[in-house]
């Protein structure tokens, strides 16, 4: 089975939005208080929500059509998107140890899906 | 009488940036057992979103889909499982830095792929058993390579 342009388009689109919810829920979790009424009123956290389900509606479009071992890895690339949004918008440290264990992490993702095939 | 700790008046504990002392080994500890029980939620509720949408009708039409679904109850509870494994993760993010907590999310993967080996009846291979290896090992190495002071400079 052929993967098509549209479905890896797709995924790699919700790849990139679900990296921008991870990054709302971050930022709203460092504002969380011990309150009901912040809960409601903290935007960020809906904000990261909405975006997990937008990213969710796109992967799924993605992943009706095409080869699922090639599309699925796709989606690790989020967590490159992320380790960058964290970078610029939390001044986090990019440590050697995140590299590398991030390095390894989408390695053993793309390896196992060769073990689907 | 010196106070140990610095008074922040108007603040509730919970309402402290966490950044402050994010990275102190106790919360570094914290978030990670968070993010370990927010796999283990997203890998439950993969396992019964994919049990619950193999009962759907094969040939239909998106609303009837949309409402089998609904009526579907491993679905469902897959959905909610999702909504804990999501809150569980915005209470981790708390106590932890994202760059460090959000690949350790890939651990869902291997919990998926031994709980397909029961459910599902999936083999398994040298590439899977590898992959999870090089998973579980690169989430040793975030978790254990954290610098033990986060303000030092790191040495090039």
């Amino acid at each position: 089975m052929k993967t098509p342009l549209s479905s890896i388009l797709l995924v790699l689109g919700a790849s990139f939005i679900g990296s921008f919810g991870a990054t709302f829920l971050k930022g709203g979790a460092d504002r969380l208080e011990r309150n009901f009424k912040s809960l409601l009123t903290n935007w960020r956290l809906l904000a990261g929500i909405v975006t997990y389900l937008a990213s969710f509606v796109v992967y799924t479009a993605g992943i009706r059509n095409g080869e699922l071992t090639v599309l699925y890895p796709m989606v690790s690339l989020g967590y490159v998107w992320t380790l960058l949004w964290s970078r610029i918008f939390f001044k986090e440290a990019l440590t050697q140890s995140k590299f590398v264990g991030l390095g390894m992490i989408l390695a053993g993702i793309l390896v196992l899906n060769l073990g689907n095939r | 009488m010196r106070s140990a700790t610095i008074e922040r008046p108007g603040t509730s504990p919970l309402s402290q940036p966490p950044a402050e002392f994010g990275t102190s080994k106790r919360n570094l500890k914290k978030s990670l057992t968070m993010v370990f029980g927010c796999t283990v939620l997203g890998a439950a509720a993969q396992i019964l979103i994919k049990t619950g949408l193999k009962l759907l009708p094969q040939h239909a039409r998106l609303f009837e889909l949309i409402l089998a679904g609904l009526m579907n109850w491993q679905i469902m509870l897959g959905l909610c499982l999702y909504g804990g494994s999501t809150a569980l993760l915005v209470l981790a993010l708390r106590y932890g830095e994202l760059s460090m907590l959000y690949p350790v999310i890939a651990l869902t993967y291997v919990w998926v792929a031994c709980l397909s080996l029961f459910f599902f009846h999936e083999s398994i291979n040298i590439y899977k058993a590898c992959g999870l290896i090089l998973i579980v090992g690169g989430v040793c190495v975030l978790g254990l390579g954290q610098p033990k002071r986060p303000q030092h400079k790191e040495p090039m």
